[in-house]
């Protein structure tokens, strides 16, 4: 591309931008609403994704040792749990363990007086890497020798995926359809100024303008006002999602759930946003000059 | 060079604008196509610049068979010609040299060849004193005079101009042709269309006669006398 050809797609771009101040003004605005939207609903689905994560990892499988097994023989079962599909940690609880713990969840330990950790058995806490694989892991530790019995809780792991997946899907339609609709907007925002342009455009056809030549300034155009909704939407998010998750934290009601920092999540939102903002502008000036450079 | 070789044109709704019309322009040839309205003046002029394409027969403009010219090479043969339309077609927010010199950035041209060849043009067409003007400034006479300059900036083989002096009064539209005379005395080939008789009649040019798509005549002698 010739320097001077170059710098005349940018000036034509930029100057558009002005010339059609109220359009642009309009786009950008439309594009920042729906990628706060989007950026929204994503970072939802992020610490919701995080949330249940942390309700994972608590959710492990008990695995009793038969009763006859000593702690010897019961520590020896601890590698075929380890070397099973999913299972990412193994702690050995022996019965002693297994007994003060269970009594320090009383409030009163008389009540225990004059028993013991007799009569109850060794056991493994078992963390396993994905929840919904929790059935399968299960039967699979119920097959290992020397182990008697499996406690693990199948319908709050369905409840985590299920939770997980809702998230996950709705965020995805919704961000979908966003795109979409910024797409659509964009595009129609574009075609409103090549139709102000289209007399300008037949003329630029008649004296031998290339397609690409005439196309260049409103991908240039569409470009900007990508750019501009993309980081005006961005630090819009990141102000947004600080406020927010200052409020979780701070409240009483919420302050269980641990939220992700914004600096985690900045590059990738940020190249989402750039993405996202430059894709529909791009794309949207494309199918917005498409029919006039039919002739 | 101009050719219409047995040229058929037929529009999607039926309406058969030309009925197998033959003629040639030769290089530097002045001539005139005249025509009442409907007569299928229009839709030559289509072909001529590739809007439309023949349903049957040869169009050939400068070396270029419009019939299978690839669409990515029209821009080309374009630039090959220049035309000059009734209501001038002026972009309204630049000045007179932005719109003669947006015809020469649109080929490519650098911006030397661009401050070299503008005001040539302009003082060519009697507007060196008009450059910073915009269009809705300037007289009819002096807007189809821009719109020549940008028709010829680009230093075409072929004019075409349709209907130039619609819009002007007899005076101005005299003018129009002298220039376009001049610019054909410097050795461009011009066409021009109208249904101007006694303009037509006062230059002893080459009159094509069409009337419902078929040539009626075809003459030297510059007369054009066709009552419908």
């Amino acid at each position: 591309m010739r320097g001077n050809r170059f710098g005349y797609y940018i000036r034509e771009g930029i100057g558009s931008i002005f010339t059609h101040g109220f359009m642009s003004f309009a786009s950008v605005c439309i594009i920042v609403a729906c990628l706060l939207i989007m950026g929204s609903f994503t970072l939802l689905a992020l610490n919701v994704d995080s949330v249940i994560d942390t309700m994972e990892s608590q959710n492990a499988i008990l695995a009793f040792v038969n009763e006859d097994f000593s702690e010897e023989q019961a520590r020896a079962i601890q590698p075929a749990l380890e070397a099973l599909d999913n299972v990412e940690t193994v702690y050995f609880v022996n019965k002693d363990t297994a007994w003060d713990s269970y009594v320090d969840t009383y409030e009163n330990p008389s009540f225990f007086e004059g028993l013991d950790s007799s009569f109850i058995r060794h056991r493994f806490v078992i963390y396993i890497k994905d929840i919904a694989l929790m059935a399968e892991t299960r039967d699979a530790v119920c097959n290992v020798a020397g182990i008697a019995d499996v406690n693990a809780q199948l319908e709050i792991s369905r409840g985590f995926v299920t939770l997980r997946n809702i998230v996950t899907f709705v965020s995805l339609i919704i961000v979908a359809i966003l795109f979409a609709i910024s797409l659509f907007i964009m595009s129609n925002t574009v075609k409103l100024t090549t139709y102000e342009r289209k007399d300008e455009i037949a003329i630029m056809k008649m004296v031998g303008a290339t397609s690409a030549f005439i196309r260049w300034p409103f991908v240039v155009q569409g470009l900007i006002l990508g750019l501009m909704g993309s980081l005006t939407s961005y630090l819009l998010e990141w102000g947004i999602y600080q406020v927010v998750t200052t409020k979780v934290v701070s409240s009483s009601g919420l302050n269980f759930l641990t939220t992700i920092p914004f600096s985690v999540v900045a590059i990738p939102i940020l190249v989402a946003f750039l993405v996202v903002g430059l894709g529909v502008g791009i794309v949207g000036s494309l199918v917005a000059i498409k029919n006039y450079l039919k002739v | 060079m101009v050719q219409f070789i047995d040229v058929f044109k037929a529009y999607e709704n039926g309406t058969k604008a030309l009925k197998g019309i033959s003629f040639e322009i030769a290089d530097g040839e002045f001539a005139f196509l005249v025509g009442p309205s409907g007569s299928g003046k229009t839709t030559i002029i289509k072909l001529l610049t590739g809007e439309i394409a023949p349903t049957d027969g040869k169009v050939i403009v400068n070396d270029y068979d419009l019939g299978s010219l690839k669409f990515s090479k029209m821009p080309y043969m374009r630039r090959t010609i220049g035309v000059v339309f009734q209501d001038f077609r002026l972009i309204e927010n630049k000045t007179v040299y932005e719109n003669v010199a947006f015809a020469m950035r649109v080929t490519g041209a650098s911006n030397k060849e661009i401050r070299r060849r503008v005001p040539y043009v302009l003082e060519l067409v009697g507007l060196d004193n008009r450059t910073r003007r915009k269009p809705q400034e300037l007289s009819g006479g002096e807007q189809q005079r821009v719109a020549i300059a940008r028709a010829l900036v680009n230093n075409p083989r072929l004019i075409i101009a349709d209907e130039p002096t619609g819009n002007l009064d007899p005076a101005r539209s005299l003018e129009i042709m002298l220039l376009l005379q001049k610019i054909n005395e410097l050795g461009n080939t011009v066409l021009v269309v109208t249904h101007e008789k006694e303009l037509v009649n006062s230059f002893s040019k080459r009159v094509i006669a069409i009337d419902a798509g078929r040539i009626i005549s075809d003459g030297m002698d510059g007369y054009y006398n066709y009552e419908r």
